[in-house]
């Protein structure tokens, strides 16, 4: 069976993931999930001809709720696991605006 | 040598300089006026003086929460597409699109990719300012989804904490994306405005652009004719549009950039990764702005916490009940029943519904739609745009104003003498005396301003005036027409508020049937 995953997929799913990976990681990552990928392409011998794509696992649907006001959380709440604030907004290293 | 030169430069500016298309797409994101937002029950309100007192479990992204979905966005977006002339798809799904952001606390948007509840729709844009004609602008799609918070940066550049209000955070949106059908800049802010009265007609969207309720980016780029060959010029996508206004200029900017680049690089379609542009409002330009990384790779997919909806006949036809007479076809309506100019009915649409309102129940209450159009697109607009107030605010009732046009169509009143009475009515307003129909005829009243149509009244005083002036009556006799000016003004002195038609009349009557006598 060909190699389901190259190295350089891995190396581009991690910056999008924002994770930064060693050269090892990258290598030991990239045999892994490629085992997991070759399992879950026993699929693809499935004859889906006939089948429609599902677009959700349970045949549920239509759920709605009434646009009807609900308690918010206090800005104490709100901000409480945020690892910086001011006591008003989160805070986060600045942004740097693009230029 | 110096002549050559210009020969061979002169040529070439006039080909790049005319023969060229320039072709526009919109992406219009508007927040819907729901109560509550899309996927909880936290109110949607704009808040800034208030930051991170509107958010849940749900909004700020914690695990293990459940987003339901609010009927109401879903019916306001219904209503929207149907508005735009859209296919509703019967079957539709949200997605969840990936990027890192301060202001998305999930790390993902709940929008909607492959199945948009809505594709294929259209807006009427008039061709001119003067709506001469129309142009139909494709939709490709309208599409319902969340917005993020709103980051608030450092702008003193000293590197400190960006801050992140997550008020805003699962407000309903939705995005409109046109066809790249719109051919000048200024057609792009005739669509923006027409989108805008739609909206705001519909009451789907407040459409506030200071307060972020609808913004806009435009994707432009130019088609040149050389020869027989068709050239396109890179895509640009202009951000940080924050008016119509800005959205004109940016792309009337954008155009000779992209010419003049044009003629510099030779780049084409293609050559070059679509950039993105900001809009600088101080110096009237646009600035090339850093690509977000990989920024087209999203990796949707289907999200698991919402199920799918169905569109039924049933519904349809429900919302489709509930859409209120359009613009458009107002617009159209105003010009058939009430004989306006297409002009005149623009100017009276484009003012939104209100206004709209104001002016028909004028138009229905005085019984003359010309007229009630007249003071309308002027005396009225003329006064509020002075007192930068809207149709709500206005002081004089479109029933008092009715109360007053009347009287002219009555020929109880000159329009002369009824612009002094309205004036005096805004006048009495400012200093506390309420406009009303009593007020009206008290100002007539006090100022004299009445029209004696009462034959009856002028017989004597007429009789009097032509005995005075025998040789002025002889002349006019005799075929000097201007010669009756005189007894008219002399009839108008001694009877305030004659009407001077009725004198003018009486008087040749008299004159005339005298000699015949
Ligand atoms: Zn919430």
């Amino acid at each position: 069976m060909e190699k389901t995953l190259t190295r350089e997929e891995v190396e581009k799913v991690a910056v999008l993931a924002r994770l930064k990976l060693s050269d090892t990681e990258l290598d030991r990552f990239t045999a892994q999930l490629g085992k997991v990928l070759e399992y879950v392409a026993i699929l693809n011998e499935v004859n889906t001809d006939d089948v429609e794509p599902m677009a959700h696992a349970v045949e549920m649907k239509n759920v709605f709720r009434d646009d009807v006001p609900t308690p918010s959380l206090s800005r104490e709440q709100a901000l409480a696991n945020a690892p910086k604030t001011d006591g008003k907004f989160f805070l986060v290293p600045q942004i740097l605006e693009e230029v | 040598m110096a002549k050559r030169v210009a020969q061979r430069v002169e040529p070439m500016a006039t080909d790049t300089t005319k023969d060229y298309t320039v072709v526009i797409g919109l992406e219009v994101h508007v927040q819907l006026l729901t109560k509550t937002k899309v996927f909880c029950g936290c109110v949607n309100l704009f808040n800034p003086e208030n930051p991170n007192v509107q958010t849940c479990p749900v909004c700020l992204g914690m695990p293990g929460v459940l987003p339901v979905m609010n009927r109401e966005a879903f019916r306001l977006a219904l209503k929207t597409a149907l508005a735009l002339n859209c296919r509703i798809a019967r079957f539709t799904k949200w997605d969840r699109k990936q990027y890192y952001y301060p202001d998305l606390p999930k790390n993902y948007q709940i929008s909607q990719y492959d199945l948009p509840f809505s594709h294929d729709g259209w807006l009427e844009v008039a061709s001119d300012e003067e709506f001469s004609e129309k142009r139909r602008i494709g939709i490709i799609r309208v599409h319902l989804e969340e917005d993020a918070g709103k980051n608030l940066h450092d702008e003193t550049g000293r590197g400190t904490d960006s801050r992140v209000d997550l008020n805003r955070a699962g407000t309903p949106l939705l995005e409109i994306v046109s066809k790249p059908d719109i051919r000048s800049p200024a057609e792009a802010r005739r669509y923006l405005e027409e989108l805008k009265l739609l909206l705001t007609y519909l009451g789907v969207s407040d459409c506030n652009m200071q307060e972020g309720s609808l913004r806009c980016d435009a994707n432009i780029n130019l088609h040149l004719q050389e020869g027989d060959e068709t050239i396109a010029t890179p895509i640009v996508e202009v951000k940080n549009l924050n008016s119509f206004r800005a959205v004109e200029l940016a792309l009337q900017y954008e155009v000779g950039r992209q010419l003049d680049e044009f003629r510099s690089t030779g780049h084409r379609l293609g050559d070059v990764p679509k950039q993105t542009r900001g809009w600088d409002e101080k110096r009237e330009i646009t600035f090339g702005q850093r690509g977000k990384e990989e920024a087209s790779d999203y990796r949707y997919f289907p999200d698991p916490d919402l199920v799918p909806v169905t569109v039924s006949d049933k519904l349809l036809e429900e919302i489709r009940g509930e859409l209120c007479e359009l613009p458009a076809a107002r617009r159209e309506r105003f010009r058939q029943q009430y004989g306006l100019s297409q002009y005149d009915a623009s100017v009276i649409i484009d003012q939104g519904r209100r206004f709209a309102d104001y002016f028909e129940r004028v138009a229905q209450e005085c019984e003359d739609g010309k007229q009630a159009a007249n003071w309308v697109t002027q005396d009225v607009l003329r006064e509020m745009n002075q007192r930068k107030v809207d149709i709500d605010k206005f002081p004089i009732s479109a029933d008092d104003l009715a109360f007053l046009l009347k009287k002219i169509s009555a020929r109880e009143l000159t329009t002369k003498s009824a612009r002094d009475v309205f004036a005096e009515l805004l006048a009495g307003a400012d200093s506390g005396t309420p406009p009303s129909a009593g007020r009206i005829d008290q100002i007539i009243n006090e100022r004299g301003l009445a029209l004696v149509s009462d034959a009856g009244q002028l017989e004597g005083v007429i009789t009097a005036v032509i005995a005075r002036n025998e040789k002025a009556a002889n002349d006019f006799r005799n075929g000097k027409q201007a010669a009756i000016g005189r007894l008219i003004g002399e009839v108008m002195r001694e009877v305030k508020g004659a009407d001077p038609k009725l004198v003018r009349q009486m008087l040749i009557e008299k004159i005339v049937g005298s000699e015949e006598a």
